[in-house]
């Protein structure tokens, strides 16, 4: 009981804790303030929303015990799929071309889900496996879509949903994730959705016994991931007004890695939204903070790489504990 | 309640259960034993609707039992508790117990939501009904923080809740210790004073002559002896096991 106490306000903690390690090297370095400064809190949440969304995506297949690698180029699938699709239809008017690109896209997006899901409810393919096929599909696709370049959209709306701040204060996509996130917050914590996504992630077999269509379900799990990948897709291109088939690439890493310091188990059967969205935070601060005390951007890699390590360890050991285990 | 007659089951070569009849009214407690083999298994598959028989009738509350449909099987009360496949670890006991039925609720008029606070107090309701003590304070814990034995009465609980007459048990008490199996035989009890009829499979003889109101011996497949407790003894139990 008291575990699961700790294990929901370690990411805070881990959060404050990073936010204060950049601010002290700030102040003692530059004479600068991190935190108290709108321009980085304005970025910092910018930079938080692709790994974000791509993690609240996961975040549902990994409540029920699977994985998706293949998330972070199936945005970029999504990002070029877009803008070819908007900048193809550039004699338009801007609004109709957008909305035929937006729909498009999301709909195309569907199908590495749908593959995803049905190699792995349909065939039994473990997770890892088949996702990573996937993966290697996805990023041919995008290539190959891109054909090797990136796709620039000159879409004045577009430009304008990427870059606009709300009230002069919010900038959009930082909206458009707020929103997001109380939609999947309700779904997995007051639907029957949620919660056979729990289930079926604390016991398959329980899950099935109770009459839970288990299939049909995981299938749904690895749509909404491939889903959540086309829409940081769509919000990548709206922000760079182009489309690049790597655009997610760094991104795998630390969506998952978000997801796994938000509190998720890697055993499957728990896990929040609200922890995945601390997990994209204090990766945004990492890599904005490194950026802001002028640390070289290589270290970045190396320290999501620890903080997820750490994450891991952390799920362990309380697994361990509560299973009666030293 | 139950009437099971001529019930012949064949896999392949093998002659799994051979002509074996049984009976069970309500609020009695059938204890099944024999060794490993001896078609207990394959028998209440059978009754649960799992396997279709190669020959012999199911009759349940004076009607035929569909072969082979274990829905139907439990549309009808009759519900298999399995040792460890019951529970979500990572749920609490409400979640437990309504899962797959979980009760909604409206949510301001657009859609809806589960209803946890019912499912809190009907849970709590059934628990008190069969004296299933589980602290307050963990009813709404993942019930991996709870024991084996309370764990297995939230499974019988789901099922009583549910409206299960006919209650088949496999090895209720296999994984638990001392005081806990005391706790499952305790519930049994209570079962059969609300009338519900109880088959169970154990390896413990200290068990089924402590819970069982009768027992039927299986070996090889078929029925090699049937007596009331009370009437038989540990050691007739034994060779009938072993030799038939």
């Amino acid at each position: 009981m008291k575990l699961d106490a700790i294990r929901s306000i370690w990411p805070w903690l881990f959060l404050l804790s990073m936010s204060i390690f950049f601010e002290v090297w700030a102040r003692l370095a530059y004479d600068a303030s991190f935190l108290f400064n709108l321009f980085n809190i304005q970025s910092i949440l910018t930079f938080a929303t692709a790994p974000l969304l791509l993690g609240i995506g996961v975040t549902f297949v990994i409540i029920a015990g699977g994985i998706d690698l293949s998330i972070g180029f199936t945005m970029g699938f999504a990002a070029v799929v877009f803008a070819t699709i908007t900048a193809s239809l550039g004699g338009q008017d801007p609004l109709v071309a957008l909305s035929i690109g937006i729909i498009a896209t999301m709909l195309l997006v569907m199908i590495p889900g749908m593959i995803n899901g049905w190699l792995i409810a349909g065939l039994h393919i473990p997770p890892f496996i088949g996702t990573l096929g996937m993966y290697g599909v996805a990023r041919g696709m995008g290539f190959i879509v891109a054909d090797g370049v990136t796709v620039p959209v000159n879409n004045p709306i577009l430009f304008q949903l990427g870059t606009a701040k709300v009230f002069g204060l919010i900038p959009v996509p930082v909206l458009i994730a707020a929103i997001v996130v109380l939609i999947a917050h309700f779904v997995l914590s007051k639907t029957k959705f949620g919660q056979y996504t729990y289930a079926i992630g604390g016991n398959r077999e329980a899950a099935l016994r109770a009459g839970i269509n288990v299939k049909r379900h995981t299938l749904l799990l690895y749509m909404i991931a491939a889903g959540f990948a086309g829409l940081a897709g769509l919000i990548y291109t709206g922000r760079f007004s182009a489309g690049a088939a790597q655009a997610g690439e760094p991104l795998l890493l630390d969506s998952i890695a978000a997801v796994f310091i938000g509190g998720a188990s890697f055993f499957g059967g728990s896990g929040k939204i609200f922890g995945t969205v601390i997990g994209a935070l204090v990766i945004a601060v990492i890599q904005f903070g490194l950026v802001f005390v002028d640390v070289e951007p290589f270290w970045q890699f190396l320290a999501v790489g620890i903080v997820i390590i750490v994450a891991v360890l952390v799920d362990q050991s309380r697994t361990r504990l509560s299973s009666g285990e030293k | 309640m139950l009437e099971v007659k001529g019930i012949s089951k064949h896999f392949g070569g093998v002659r799994a259960l051979n002509d074996v009849s049984l009976h069970l009214d309500a609020g009695e407690v059938l204890a099944l034993a024999g060794d490993n083999g001896a078609g207990k298994s394959t028998l209440i598959k059978v009754i649960s609707g799992v396997h279709a028989p190669d020959t012999g009738v199911l009759t349940y509350m004076g009607q035929p039992l569909n072969a082979n449909s274990p829905l139907q099987a439990r549309n009808l009360g009759i519900e298999t508790i399995y040792q460890d496949l019951a529970l979500a670890d990572n749920l609490n006991v409400g979640a437990n117990i309504f899962l797959g039925r979980e009760p909604m609720k409206p949510f301001f008029g657009l859609t809806k939501v589960i209803d946890r606070q019912k499912m809190l107090q009907e849970s709590r309701e059934v628990l008190h009904s069969l004296d299933i003590e589980i602290p307050e304070s963990s009813l709404e814990q993942p019930v991996r923080n709870l024991s084996g034995g309370q764990r297995q009465a939230i499974a019988i609980s789901r099922a009583i809740y549910w409206n299960a007459q006919l209650l088949i048990m496999d090895e209720p008490t296999a994984a638990l210790g001392v005081p806990e199996q005391r706790k499952v035989l305790e519930l049994i009890d209570k079962l059969r004073s609300q009338k519900i009829g109880i088959i169970f499979i154990s390896h413990n003889l200290n068990d089924i002559f402590a819970a069982s109101d009768r027992i039927l011996v299986l070996r090889q497949g078929r029925v090699v002896g049937e007596s009331k407790i009370g009437q038989t003894s540990r050691e007739e139990v034994v060779s009938q096991m072993v030799s038939g």
